[in-house]
């Protein structure tokens, strides 16, 4: 009960100087930005672990904090193998080939408006549906192993792909592709040099989206069969033996890979696209 | 309109390709079963075979409507065999989830925008929350869920709610900064109080965020709702009927599932479609 009482007076703590912070002179600071959610961060963990140790919850109903960061400590082999096998061999494999993919028909249906009208709410259509069903189905094709998931990737991330980069080709100015006509630029010069570069931000718009959606969909088409290992593939035994701290540490590992995967788009994208104004400060 | 015509051609250029690939797929399996009969076969005869093997590696497109038909039409709603039914279970646990999403969606962002330490705290989060795989943990969620007695249909709405809370957050956190100084400012010379501001303004500026993200989050609710049914071995629902079809080497009940599915999310969205035309035309906000 003391542990409740403490975590309770904690979060109450925080967010007294969270309220402080915000209505200071300092709040606009690069410190108070990162420090108010990192303080918001902090409490929520203190205040799981505190409440969970507290009201003695069972572990195989919800593991506290230290226990996940023991088990993480304890299994970082398995996580590296498991990292490997849905993150790099799954995820990143179907995420380089579905956008190259995708990239590739947007510039080869660009020179056919009457493909682009029929191919865009077609894509629309199948971007909105549920890829993830589709998951057995592949499995059941390119078997098992990691050639599967990465397969669930490229369904998954090509059609948004597509739809963003058909609209970024869109995008240039009739003032903008006048200018390339006087200087008697072809049609591939105007490509490259003016309406590629153009699309650049609806591009990595639609990269961006698909990261989340390559790790989605390589974690749960491992639900569906996978060599014994992979991350969606631990998640789920783990689940069954009720090792729920083991899960909690996947589940960890998954959040920094995907955050570092969007985080690593968005610093290319912002190194591409500096002109945008999206990247003034 | 105009793009009826072209969209058709893309739409049985598809089947043809589906077509092709069917008897492409399904070759092997007729070559080996002439192969052990010791029979020659035409081409003709291995294509009407490939296109109507009973567990095709690929279904042909009328296999896969005559199974839906099949599980549809001819049987009752209420059999545990009929594609409504199954589509009936997900559908509820997806609109419920979708509606307290939403719900506590729409509160979050109002909270966000009015005031500044919880904008300062949480928003980060939710922003970053959208990278993270959520539905990686969807197994988990209705295992612990199931363990503490909460059974059916509320741990798949629970996940279902989860998925689409964070679109609808950021998408009405930025609806609702969405009007400008000046439009602000005429409502201070009005002396509008802020909740007066909130309703006469700010609401519907939000209007055209807040539809695009119920977009974004009807779909996500119903892939969770999906997931959600796919551990513990259920038995009901369109996540079920998957898996039960890859368990049992069923391919055409997967497929007959997954154009449940797929008809499900275009009406879902089709239907947010809709009510958003009319509601922006009566706000005359068309575009």
């Amino acid at each position: 009960m003391t542990l409740v009482i403490l975590s309770l007076l904690f979060w109450a703590g925080a967010l007294w100087v969270n309220v402080r912070i915000a209505e200071s002179r300092w709040r606009g600071t690069r410190a108070a930005r990162l420090g108010v959610p990192a303080i918001f961060g902090i409490t929520v963990l203190v205040v799981w672990e505190g409440l969970v140790r507290g009201l003695e919850v069972p572990g195989v109903i919800l593991p506290p904090p230290s226990a996940i960061a023991v088990r993480i400590g304890g299994s970082l082999d398995i996580l590296w193998v498991d990292f490997l096998q849905t993150f790099v061999k799954g995820a990143l494999s179907g995420y380089v080939m579905g956008c190259g993919a995708a990239v590739l028909v947007a510039v080869l249906i660009d020179r056919s408006p009457f493909l682009q009208r029929g191919l865009l709410p077609v894509g629309n259509f199948i971007a909105a549906l549920p890829i993830i069903g589709t998951a057995p189905i592949l499995v059941m094709w390119f078997g098992f192993d990691w050639q599967s998931k990465a397969a669930v990737v490229v369904v998954m991330v090509f059609f948004p792909v597509l739809v963003n980069t058909v609209q970024g080709l869109a995008d240039t100015s009739a003032m903008q592709r006048d200018l390339m006509k006087t200087y008697s630029a072809s049609y591939w010069q105007t490509l490259l040099k003016l309406r590629l570069p153009a699309a650049m931000p609806f591009i990595f718009n639609g990269l961006k989206i698909a990261t989340t959606l390559a790790l989605i969909g390589a974690i749960v088409a491992e639900f569906f069969g996978s060599p014994i290992k992979g991350m969606g593939f631990r998640i789920s035994t783990e689940v069954g033996r009720l090792g729920l701290d083991m899960v909690w540490a996947e589940i960890a590992v998954a959040a920094l890979a995907g955050s570092a995967f969007y985080g690593a788009v968005a610093a290319i994208e912002k190194g591409v696209t500096f002109w945008h104004p999206s990247q003034r400060r | 309109m105009k793009s009826i015509f072209p969209v058709l051609t893309v739409v049985a250029a598809i089947l043809a390709l589906w077509y092709a690939a069917a008897v492409w797929m399904n070759a092997t399996w007729t070559y080996d079963q002439a192969a052990r009969a010791e029979v020659e076969l035409s081409l003709g005869e291995v294509v009407k075979d490939t296109l109507n093997q009973e567990r095709p590696k690929l279904p042909a497109p009328h296999q896969v409507a005559a199974e839906l038909w099949k599980t549809t039409a001819e049987k009752k709603i209420t059999s545990k065999r009929s594609l409504i039914y199954h589509g009936w279970i997900t559908l509820s646990a997806t609109l419920l989830g979708f509606a307290i999403g939403t719900g506590a969606g729409i509160l979050l962002a109002v909270g966000i925008v009015h005031n500044r330490a919880m904008d300062m705290s949480v928003m980060p989060w939710a922003i970053a929350s959208q990278t993270i795989p959520i539905l990686a943990i969807a197994p988990m969620i209705i295992v612990v869920l199931n363990s503490i007695g909460v059974q059916g249909l509320l741990p798949k709405a629970i996940i279902s709610a989860y998925l689409s809370f964070f679109p609808v957050v950021v998408g009405m956190v930025k609806g609702l900064r969405s009007p400008d100084a000046m439009q602000l400012d005429l409502l201070k010379t009005y002396n509008a109080s802020g909740s007066q501001t909130f309703w006469k303004l700010r609401l519907p500026a939000s209007m055209p965020y807040l539809f695009a993200s119920l977009k974004v989050g009807v779909a996500a609710s119903l892939v969770g709702a999906i997931v959600g049914e796919l551990p513990t071995g259920a038995v009901r629902g369109l996540g079920a009927r998957l898996l039960a079809g890859s368990y049992y080497g069923q391919t055409v009940q997967i497929w007959s599932a997954l154009i449940g599915a797929a008809v499900l999310a275009a009406l879902l969205v089709g239907t947010i479609g809709l009510v958003q035309r009319v509601t922006l035309k009566r706000m005359g906000m068309v575009r």
